[in-house]
């Protein structure tokens, strides 16, 4: 039976095409125990192995690669030029595309997260033109020349934004599944802050104020839209406490651990 | 979600034209709804027609008071310099909404047109009369702690989600709206949106086709006494439970006008005009407020599950008024 087998397999063995030659010595798999292996193949045959082999590399491989990327036959193709984290992008893709998926699937930038898919926990927080929005409500097709920032484009180079070192030192994550959307949206806030933006809490919405200093409670309100599982909250406003307010705190001490008064 | 046709409209007149003759078509604004839903499988147009990009996000002063274009964003309306001084209240009830992401995505048409948020509606599996009509109401014999206490019918007792609209009502807004004809209709606020009766698959009186342009806002006399109250199951990023827009203006120690609006508790933003009708000539007293408070809930019509809105809904009236007052 055995010897039958290894017969199979050297036949199969001299008809092998050069890819499939390619993958098995990429496996390590030479001489003996390439018959052997080729034996239990049976009759298996190699082809379809090798296919699947090199189709889940290249699903592995993921390189930024709109051009190289051949798109399956789309219903509503749409042609997309924009923005992302600086360099220009041109993407042909499926009118229901959302930018979450585009900018995972197609732009290799998995930074931002798909938590809920339904505009519910912020995970997919992205900046475009300055303004925080959901990735996962935003279809693809509408961001025509605009510029997008994702987690991956908010430092500059080695140089981290001052939210990141923030949450760098007072440890406001646990898992580190929403961070990339709290920091974009954190990032954020900073500007609106500036800009002397109102929230819910302003006491008096028709006082013109410039750039404001935002308390703890106001940190929350407006962060209300980044939900975080592990439950990281002290640690996260301590960090957009400091990077907002530009005044070091230690993240040890006994102060920091507040005790929220929910009176909102 | 299944496919869909996108096109990018030019003006506001092809917009319309591209909708209005193909019953499959919809606007998309900011998506934030809209797209929300054709994920799950309760709306399912065929077209999408693009619309952020139409000349119609404007924010100015018209005939004393204040025209808001449809396509401009909620956080650049709330944060517009004349409605924060003129029309407080609006900035207030925009920013009780959602949250900041959320607020920069959608615009002041969709908002006023986002669907309820029953759960029923949104389970594709579940029996509902607004998603297909016919099928009958799961929320009647399920669970309604989120519905209706105003205004609800044998075939839906779901609520309008949206803040921003019941502050709308309370300031006496008009909607402008443009049809295939290219011409413009206003709509009253009270008007705008529709109670369920026999047909709760209609949330508004828009035609299919009809674009929103602008909401035009008169004159208030309100600005320095108004408050919009949200109660709602945590601080902050949740759908009231019941929300109060409450305005008065005061003259010699008197209350010379009021307005009550009320979200959470009916199908269209809910207008309180019996506790407006209280509060006229009266002074800005605690005892007055509650008494305003009983008026608003004489006909209130609880479900199993949503008692505590009678209860709820007067206290939030009387701490709404105190504010708008300065008083708490
Ligand atoms: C997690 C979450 C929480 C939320 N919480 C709140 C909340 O607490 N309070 C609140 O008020 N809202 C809340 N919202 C809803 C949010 O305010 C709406 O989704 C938003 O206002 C819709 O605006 P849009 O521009 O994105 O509309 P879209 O989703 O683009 O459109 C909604 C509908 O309006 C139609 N439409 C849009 N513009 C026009 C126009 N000019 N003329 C005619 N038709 C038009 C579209 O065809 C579609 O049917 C929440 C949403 C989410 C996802
Ligand atoms: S209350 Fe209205 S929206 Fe909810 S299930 Fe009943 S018919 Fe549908
Ligand atoms: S994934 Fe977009 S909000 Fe949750
Ligand atoms: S750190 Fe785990 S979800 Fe926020």
């Amino acid at each position: 039976m055995a010897f039958e087998e290894n017969d199979v397999a050297l036949d199969a063995d001299q008809q092998m095409t050069a890819d499939e030659e390619a993958l098995l010595d990429e496996l390590g798999i030479f001489g003996e125990s390439r018959r052997k292996f080729l034996g239990q193949l049976g009759g298996v045959g190699l082809g379809a192995l090798v296919l699947q082999v090199l189709a889940e590399e290249k699903a592995l491989a993921f390189s930024d690669s709109e051009t190289a990327y051949v798109a399956p036959a789309v219903e509503n193709p749409v042609t997309v030029s924009f923005t992302v984290n600086g360099a220009k992008k041109s993407l042909e893709l499926d009118s229901r595309m959302t930018l979450l998926d585009a900018l995972r699937e197609r732009l290799g930038l998995t930074g931002s997260k798909k938590g809920c898919d339904h505009g519910q926990c912020g995970a997919c927080t992205v900046i475009i033109d300055g303004r925080r929005v959901l990735a996962c409500l935003t279809l693809t097709a509408q961001c025509e020349a605009k510029s997008v920032t994702t987690i991956e484009g908010i430092a500059k180079g080695t140089d981290l934004h001052a939210i990141q070192t923030a949450f760098i030192k007072h440890d406001a994550f646990q898992c580190g599944f929403c961070t990339p959307g709290q920091i974009c949206s954190a990032v954020a806030l900073m500007q609106e802050a500036k800009n002397g933006e109102a929230s819910y809490l302003t006491a008096n919405v028709r006082q013109k104020t410039g750039a404001l200093q935002l308390s703890d409670d106001e940190i929350r309100e407006r962060m209300s839209g980044n939900l975080c599982r592990c439950g990281a909250y002290p640690n996260i406003v301590a960090a957009i406490r400091e990077a907002h307010t530009g005044k070091a705190t230690d993240p040890m001490a006994i102060s920091q651990m507040e005790v929220h008064d929910a009176t909102v | 979600m299944r496919p869909f046709k996108f096109t990018q409209a030019a003006d506001a007149g092809s917009a319309v034209q591209a909708v209005s003759f193909n019953a499959g078509a919809k606007f998309i604004a900011g998506g934030s709804n809209l797209l929300d839903l054709m994920k799950e499988g309760v709306e399912n147009p065929t077209e999408l027609v693009d619309i952020t990009r139409l000349n119609l996000t404007q924010i100015k002063s018209a005939g004393g008071g204040v025209s808001i274009g449809a396509l401009a964003k909620n956080t650049d309306t709330a944060n517009h310099p004349l409605i924060r001084q003129d029309y407080p209240l609006l900035t207030q009830a925009i920013l009780a909404g959602a949250s900041a992401q959320i607020r920069n995505m959608a615009t002041n048409g969709g908002n006023l047109l986002q669907r309820t948020r029953c759960s029923y509606f949104y389970d594709v599996a579940m029996q509902c009369n607004k998603r297909e009509p016919g099928t009958g109401c799961a929320a009647i014999g399920g669970i309604n702690r989120n519905h209706a206490i105003f205004g609800a019918s044998d075939k839906c007792i779901a609520v309008n989600p949206s803040d921003m609209s019941v502050a709308l009502a309370a300031l006496d807004a008009v909607v402008k709206v443009r049809g295939a004809d290219g011409k413009e209709r206003s709509i009253p606020f009270t008007d705008f949106h529709r109670l369920p009766g026999d047909a709760p698959e209609k949330d508004n009186n828009l035609q299919h086709g009809e674009l929103i342009t602008s909401i035009e806002l008169p004159k208030s006399n309100f600005a320095s006494h108004s408050y919009y109250l949200k109660v709602r199951d945590r601080a902050s990023y949740a759908f009231a439970l019941v929300s109060v827009a409450a305005a008065l203006e005061l003259s010699g120690g008197k209350i010379k006008q009021a307005r009550i609006a009320m979200g959470g508790v009916a199908h269209k933003p809910w207008r309180a005009t019996e506790a407006e009708k209280v509060l006229i000539g009266k002074a800005a007293t605690e005892e007055n407020f509650k008494a305003a408070a009983d008026a608003a809930m004489k006909s209130a019509k609880p479900l199993e599950y949503n008692k505590f809105k009678i209860e709820l809904g007067k206290r939030a009236i009387v701490l709404a008024l105190r504010r708008a007052t300065g008083k708490a």
